[in-house]
């Protein structure tokens, strides 16, 4: 494989495509609202009014919209349908020719597709992710070529520096600065892995990218592979994915048959490999250490850190795991350059954020939006409020290790420092909206529940502290507690977030102490007669 | 297989089609050089191929891998995934994330319980059902969620997957 047939492939792939297409959503949401079964249907319909050789019909993936699918989008057109069902093929057909159709459109206009920025989804829903020549004629694996033949891994790692890529898994750490330290550690052989352990309940961004670009993380990882030395890949993929693991699985043997995998790639000195780790449920794998853990075939507990995985990861060798977002900016930061890509966002926080909008919202799916974006225009005009216009009360980031925003904070830009002075992270980029009947305690507990069953039990501070605040917790919401609980509950997290051995005790208390920051009167509520009595 | 388990095989046709996972097992554990760094690929594929993994399974497994078989065991019962007891004939997953939680899928679950007379993470005496929990399945945006013998219910509506799910249970009666 040279560039000339790189481009050739693109070129091929443009001119079959038939003028007018149909491109229907074929990611696990919409698939689960019959998207399979509808697309069966436009093609019957195509096909008994011979018209198939004239209209493609491309399973895409995500479109965003996930609470209106399954949605359907017309080429060249670009109108878009909402809550497509099988019986509504003829009338799609019908708009794609011009003649009337009745199928609710999607507003283009709406600020929901508007006020995006897609760098990461940029292929999201445009291309067939489970084929390789999809991903090539949008200029895919350019970027891999450009940078074996034309750029040092010295060069690369610069410019993933210059740009400000942080880390998309949730601490934000620099990217570059975690890539230069991987590639300047010494051992006899290096790992890249990618993180797709999407563990925190109420995010969905990785899963969404993989069943939707693939290809888009593979190049990513193999230039990250290129800067930092490394022949092996690992794709660490939660077991609960399986659409998700499928497409990983065609991706990269379609691109070690193109060579643009495995051995001298673009026929150069460059090799390497990926292989999928599929998880078992285990959300602390998530950890670094732990994943590691998980990979070598063994249970997935922390390690105290240092020595970090950049110096001593897999097997004792120098390890770069990042993010599957993380990696999915890689290709354009290169495209377009890293100064184009700082200058998205805000100041310490730069490009773009991927989000899981769910909970009580009207539009509720999948969205890319510039770092510094305030929390009400996404909650308010992104998500168009609560479906039943009840005021939103507050907004979760950062699932169990991050915090409750309260609506009141909601001119708070979305970016690392931000969220983090008020209480939450940014975390991978789960926000589930809470209305008026959400209780805030009942949150709290439920991530608190979250966490016991979850923490590893290596550390005692995660493993007794998460069991004591949950019956804690338990014992407030059954109105048995006493004031001076409150204080109890406040000095355990206090504890863990100092003894903990690794992020998920450390961060456990979030949840539970912003809430009681922020909504206290629904504790001291609970603190009733009975628990008075009681004294 | 040991075989005192092979023995209570009586039937031929089942001995074939345990002979036959035996061998697809085998294989992978050949794939992966029997490195006991495979050891979560090598149950993932036991776990596919038997629907969950007996004791026997797994000192078999610590055998061919030369490991102890208590980080076998270790390994088999730290992860949710694994399941060392036989499932239901159906399963009805009801999936707890964040969203679904927000949009009322622990009372989905209590409905459920109570129709299929089944505790969450349990199996029904007679072996036909088995109701479970996920921690979140990724589908957020069809919050509640749950799936239904391998099959996503999205907006899973209280009453319909009660209907479903008696349906399913009700016909081979």
């Amino acid at each position: 494989m040279d560039l000339h047939e790189l481009e050739a492939i693109g070129e091929r792939e443009q001119a079959q495509r038939t003028r007018l297409r149909i491109l229907c959503c074929a990611a696990a949401g919409c698939q689960a609202s019959g998207a399979l079964e509808l697309k069966r249907r436009l093609e019957t319909v195509l096909t008994a009014a011979g018209k198939l050789a004239d209209i493609d019909v491309t399973p895409v993936g995500c479109m965003g919209l996930c609470g209106h699918g399954p949605l359907v989008r017309l080429e060249p057109s670009g109108e878009m349908f909402e809550r497509v069902t099988p019986a509504d093929a003829e009338e799609i057909v019908a708009a794609l020719e011009g003649r009337p159709c009745t199928v609710t459109r999607c507003d283009r206009q709406h600020p929901f597709f508007a006020r995006q920025f897609p760098i990461v989804l940029r292929h999201c829903g445009q291309i067939n992710p489970e084929r390789i020549e999809d991903y090539i004629a949008v200029g895919g694996y350019r970027t891999l070529y450009h940078v074996i033949h034309e750029m040092t891994p010295t060069e690369v790692i610069a410019a993933i520096t210059r740009s400000g890529l942080r880390g998309r898994g949730g601490a934000g750490y620099p990217t570059g600065l975690k890539w230069a330290t991987v590639a300047k550690s010494p051992g006899e052989r290096k790992f890249v892995v990618c993180n797709a352990d999407e563990g925190d309940p109420g995010a969905f961004m990785d899963r969404s990218i993989l069943e939707s670009d693939p290809h888009l993380v593979l190049e990513g990882m193999a230039i990250a592979a290129y800067a930092v030395g490394a022949e092996q890949g690992f794709i660490y993929v939660r077991g609960e994915y399986p659409l998700a693991i499928e497409r990983l699985q065609k991706a990269i043997v379609q691109a070690r048959r193109f060579g643009l995998l495995g051995a001298q790639i673009f026929e150069s000195g460059f090799n390497f490999r990926i292989d999928i780790r599929v998880g078992a449920g285990a959300f602390v794998c998530g950890e670094e250490t732990a994943l590691i853990a998980s990979i070598e075939g063994r249970r997935g507990q922390p390690r105290p850190r240092p020595p970090y995985p950049a110096e001593s990861g897999l097997w004792g060798m120098p390890t770069l795991i990042n993010n599957v977002e993380t990696f999915a900016n890689v290709t354009a930061i290169i495209e377009h350059g890293p100064e184009w890509f700082s200058s998205i966002g805000s100041n310490r926080s730069k490009g773009t954020k991927v989000f899981a909008l769910t909970g009580k919202v009207r539009n509720t799916g999948l969205i890319e939006v510039p770092m510094g974006i305030t929390l009400r225009e996404i909650v308010e005009e992104i998500g168009g409020g609560t479906p039943d216009g009840t005021p939103v009360k507050a907004v979760q980031t950062g699932g169990p290790s991050g915090g409750c925003i309260p609506a009141s904070l909601f001119d708070t830009p979305v970016d690392y420092e931000s969220l983090a002075a008020v209480g939450s992270i940014m975390g991978s980029g789960g926000m589930v909206v809470m209305d008026e009947h959400t209780n805030m305690v009942d949150v709290a507990r439920f991530y608190m529940e979250f966490c016991k069953d979850e923490s590893c039990g290596k550390c005692i501070p995660c493993r007794v502290g998460t069991v004591q605040l949950f019956n804690m917790l338990t014992k407030l919401r059954n109105r048995q507690a006493h004031a001076r609980d409150l204080d109890k509950i406040e000095e355990l997290c206090d504890l863990m977030r100092e003894t903990s051995l690794c992020g998920l005790g450390q961060s456990a208390p979030n949840p539970v102490l912003s809430t009681l920051h922020y909504f206290r009167h629904e504790y001291e509520e609970l603190i009733g007669a009975e628990g008075d009595h009681g004294s | 297989m040991t075989t005192s388990a092979l023995q209570t095989d009586v039937d031929r046709d089942a001995r074939a089609a345990s002979d036959n996972r035996r061998k697809i097992l085998e294989a992978t554990m050949k794939r992966f050089q029997y490195q006991g760094d495979a050891l979560i690929e090598v149950l993932h594929k036991a776990q596919e191929l038997y629907g969950f993994l007996s004791p026997e399974l797994l000192s078999d497994v610590a055998q061919r891998l030369r490991l102890p078989p208590s980080r076998v065991y270790g390994v088999a019962t730290f992860y949710h995934f694994f399941s060392l007891a036989p499932q239901g004939e159906h399963t009805c997953t009801v999936c707890l994330g964040t969203a679904c939680y927000v949009r009322g899928a622990a009372l989905l679950l209590r409905e459920l319980e109570e129709l299929s007379g089944v505790k969450a993470g349990h199996t029904s005496a007679d072996g036909r059902f088995s109701l479970l929990t996920a921690r979140c399945l990724g589908a957020c945006g069809l919050a509640p969620a749950a799936v239904l013998d391998g099959e996503v219910v999205g907006h899973a509506d209280r009453s319909d997957l009660a209907a479903r799910i008696r349906n399913l249970l009700g016909r081979e009666e």
